[in-house]
């Protein structure tokens, strides 16, 4: 393994994230100073109850770009949607023999939540001597044999989409199902790609999983808060809110859960450094958080629910979050209401649906 | 006689399942089942209703668009509204960018591999061999387009976010309209994205699919399918609140028995005679609700069958052309209910698409700081919205059922790959087919170690899930298995 860029440094480096620089292409040669030691790590991706948004948002990928992933950075051996086999020699030689032969060695990346309803049969994945496997013997097979999982999207990392109320499917996140392998959660729906290359690149350089928050998000990602670094920002602080979209203004109003949300898409920007939720006028939606998508997405904060059946109001939030950040945003929030900043919220301006 | 199994079929979004009865060697009856349920549907009930637009864009990773365009003007429908002209047109814009972005990608990242030899690398090894035909020199060509293609496509996404904020996953597509706002610097940085992209296109893309076409002639008579065919129209040119007759770039129609004739959207209908759901849910996509049942006997398929008056009906691109009559593929004639004429069709449109693209463009520059969007109230009757709208793999339709206290009362979804491979309806000498099923029967297989005939008619279609390939004889028993690319 390479020592010439400290992990300090490659955590600055991805954490950095002007757009421009983004996992800038000096990172490449270290990437390929890892794979040059020996040969390409290999990795294994399955996709569960998942959308494929998460392997459409890794081909987005600038810095490297996604002809070099596959040829120089990672050996791909099994990826539904790109590889060229299928059937048996997909599931035999790409999967199964690989995770076999490199016990311990290969990373299973998982999109998509794990269905637990009706034996596993909403979601069956392909067949192994004539009988269907259920995406969750797939997840288990491979998963325990891999040096770590990672899981990208927050279908995968925390149930997401599938897994929300009323959960007809039982999905589960990976966590739920495989034990006792490491794990790094990349959630976003979908992830940005350089969440999901710079996690990577952390793995095949150190040989290691980056530092994780209570969640098991990368602290090098997932440290702030949408809400501190928005540049809608000001306009909070002045107490000017957006009541229709297209409007200047902060989109709290208009169910903005950006004071809730850890990412860095307020700096890093999305596509290429083009736009970002907020940016284009849009609030954000929490993609990243676990709770996602058990809120309603266009209506205000306060009563928003946290957890089944609970809903807090802009002053428990602190009580939800961890860590002193989040905490003063709460306080911040919560002195805007008080201050009159943010008006009380009635029932009736709910069902009107200001914009 | 042999029952082959192929599973999983790669390069296609999502999970299916196909069971195929050979004689000799040619296909007599065909199986297609979707082999993922996640109740997204389910999900919605109960819900804000304002949240389906976020919420079913999820069904699809690669052309969330469609879903959030259908979803959205689902909601305008019920909530009385439409969008002024700039929301409009970057609707248009929105939803272009990712049609030609997800056409792309359709033929060179999932479809191509099926003519062209890729490189001898992982992703592209292990592979079966197949009948690969293309000149050494045209083959590296097209190996090199392939990798030119993936930067092409990632431009394109771009380019949509100027206007769309993030994809995939759209953010700035809202009731009545959308959340970004024009102004000369984005129409400027789109119009020289989308000139870039509109040159690979027009000299890559295109004459690559002429290129495969011209070598792969015979293919021009596989998999003719039921050449009935359904479009509901999208990209409204004008404004007005009557959707179904509003002006639209692609034309809402249907041909049936070799007659055109208008749209008539309420003879739409789902069976789930077929399908792991409970029997007896209402037909109509506005009322039916699904309660799962994964033991159900006969059964094969998550998929609901939608029928159109009691046919099943082929949509997409090749469809899309048909209806609006458009010469290039008229002109192939029978010949373009085929796999070569599906993928010529997908071509020829994106050509289109890009140059449509352009129009909305220029058009936008007379509304730069005009409104984006309508302001909304949730009902506070129950209501139905109706969204009908062409996503890039055809004809898409999102009923939505809002109640009196302003949630969400039933979510129905028919997808494009439901009307192509939906199951069979009816029973005995009424058996009706859905499409894919019908391409496939009748097909000659000629290696049954190798039926790479099957998943050329599969991948044509640019159907949306997993797939699982089964040759079966009468007794169901299995004597090989295998894959192939």
């Amino acid at each position: 393994m390479p020592t010439k860029l400290s992990r300090r440094d490659f955590i600055r480096l991805c954490a950095g994230s002007a757009a421009a620089v983004s996992l800038s292409g000096y990172l490449a040669p270290f990437i390929k100073e890892a794979a040059a030691a020996g040969d390409l790590p290999k990795v294994i991706w399955i996709q569960g109850a998942s959308c494929t948004g998460c392997s459409i948002s890794l081909l987005n990928t600038v810095h490297p770009d996604i002809q070099k992933v596959l040829t120089e950075v990672i050996s791909l051996t099994y990826h539904p949607n790109v590889m060229a086999a299928a059937g048996d020699l997909a599931i035999h030689e790409g999967m199964y023999k690989v995770a076999e032969e490199n016990k311990g060695k290969f990373y299973l990346v998982v999109e998509g939540a794990v269905p637990t309803a009706f034996e596993g049969l909403t979601c069956t994945v392909g067949e192994i001597d004539g009988k269907p496997i259920t995406f969750k013997q797939m997840v288990t097979d491979i998963g325990s044999k891999a040096a770590a999982i990672l899981n990208f999207g927050t279908c995968s990392a925390y149930g997401g989409i599938p897994a929300t109320g009323p959960n007809p499917t039982e999905c589960k996140p990976v966590s739920d199902i495989v034990k006792g392998v490491q794990q790094v959660n990349v959630p976003g729906c979908p992830p940005h790609p350089d969440w999901m290359i710079g996690t990577i690149a952390h793995v095949l350089l150190y040989n290691d999983i980056p530092e994780l928050d209570y969640h098991g998000r990368p602290k090098m990602f997932f440290g702030g808060i949408i809400h501190d670094n928005c540049q809608r920002r000001q306009y909070f602080d002045n107490g000017i809110f957006a009541k229709t979209f297209g409007d200047p203004g902060c989109m709290l109003e208009l169910g903005c859960k950006g004071p809730i949300s850890h990412c860095d898409a307020t700096t890093r920007l999305w596509n290429n450094g083009t736009n970002w939720c907020v940016k284009c006028g849009a609030v954000c939606i929490g993609c990243t958080e676990p709770e996602f998508p058990a809120w309603p997405m266009y209506e205000r904060m306060p009563e928003m629910p946290v957890g089944p059946a609970t809903t807090v109001t802009v002053d428990q939030i602190g009580l939800v979050l961890a860590g002193a950040t989040a905490v003063g945003i709460a306080g911040h929030l919560g002195g805007n209401i008080l201050t009159g900043r943010v008006g009380p919220h009635k029932e009736e301006e709910v069902k009107e649906g200001e914009n | 006689m042999a029952k082959i199994i192929v599973d999983p079929v790669t390069r296609i979004e999502g999970h299916l399942k196909l069971e195929v009865e050979v004689e000799g060697n040619v296909v007599v009856d065909a199986f297609m089942g979707g082999a993922l349920w996640r109740g997204l549907e389910t999900i919605m009930q109960g819900r804000d209703p304002r949240d389906a637009e976020q919420i079913m864009q999820r069904i699809c990773g690669v052309c969330p668009t469609g879903h959030a365009t259908a979803g959205i003007l689902a909601l305008d429908d019920a909530f009385g509204i439409e969008p002024p002209p700039a929301g409009r047109i970057i609707r248009n814009l929105i939803f272009g960018s990712n049609y030609i972005q997800s056409h792309i990608l359709h033929f060179f990242h999932l479809a191509a591999l099926d003519y062209v030899k890729g490189p001898e690398i992982a992703p592209f090894k292990p592979r079966y061999e197949a009948d690969f035909r293309l000149p050494q020199d045209v083959n590296d060509q097209a190996v090199a387009i392939y990798l030119e293609a993936l930067t092409v496509r990632r431009q394109a996404h771009e380019m949509l976010t100027i206007w769309g904020g993030k994809m995939p996953h759209v953010q700035a597509i809202v009731p009545g309209g959308v959340s970004e706002v024009p102004d000369t610097s984005k129409i400027y940085q789109f119009l020289t994205s989308l000139e870039k992209i509109t040159d690979f296109i027009n000299k890559k893309y295109v004459p690559t699919v002429k290129a495969v076409a011209g070598v792969y002639s015979d293919w021009f008579d596989v998999g003719r399918g039921c050449q009935n065919m359904l479009a509901y129209g999208a990209f409204p040119q004008e404004e007005g609140m009557d959707h179904i007759k509003k002006k639209k770039f692609f034309n809402s129609g249907v041909y049936i028995d070799g007659q055109y004739k208008d749209l008539d959207p309420k003879v739409i209908t789902e069976d789930v005679k077929y399908a792991w759901y409970k029997d007896g849910i209402d037909p109509s996509p506005e009322n039916a609700v699904l309660t799962p049942d994964a033991k159900k006997k006969d059964a094969y398929s998550w998929m609901k069958a939608p029928r159109y008056n009691g046919k099943a009906m082929e949509v997409g691109p090749l469809a899309r052309q048909w209806i609006n009559k458009t010469k290039d593929v008229v002109d192939l004639g029978p010949k373009a209910f085929s796999v070569m004429g599906r993928h010529f069709a997908r071509a020829i449109e994106t050509a289109q698409m890009a140059a449509a693209c352009k129009d909305w463009a220029m058009e936008l520059t007379k509304y730069a700081g005009q409104p984006v969007c309508t302001p909304h109230k949730l009902p506070t009757k129950e209501v139905v919205g109706m969204g009908l709208t062409e996503a890039s793999r055809g004809a898409l339709g999102h009923w939505h059922r809002i109640s009196s206290d302003g949630r969400t009362k039933v979510y129905n979804a028919v997808v494009p790959t439901t009307w192509n491979a939906s199951p069979r309806t009816g029973s005995g000498a009424a058996t009706l087919r859905g499409p894919m099923e019908q391409a496939i029967i009748g097909t000659t297989v000629k290696d049954a170690n190798n039926p790479v005939e099957l998943v050329r008619i599969i991948r044509a279609f640019d159907p949306c899930f997993g797939c699982a390939i089964h040759i079966m004889t009468p007794d169901k028993k299995t004597i090989s298995q295998f894959a192939i690319n």
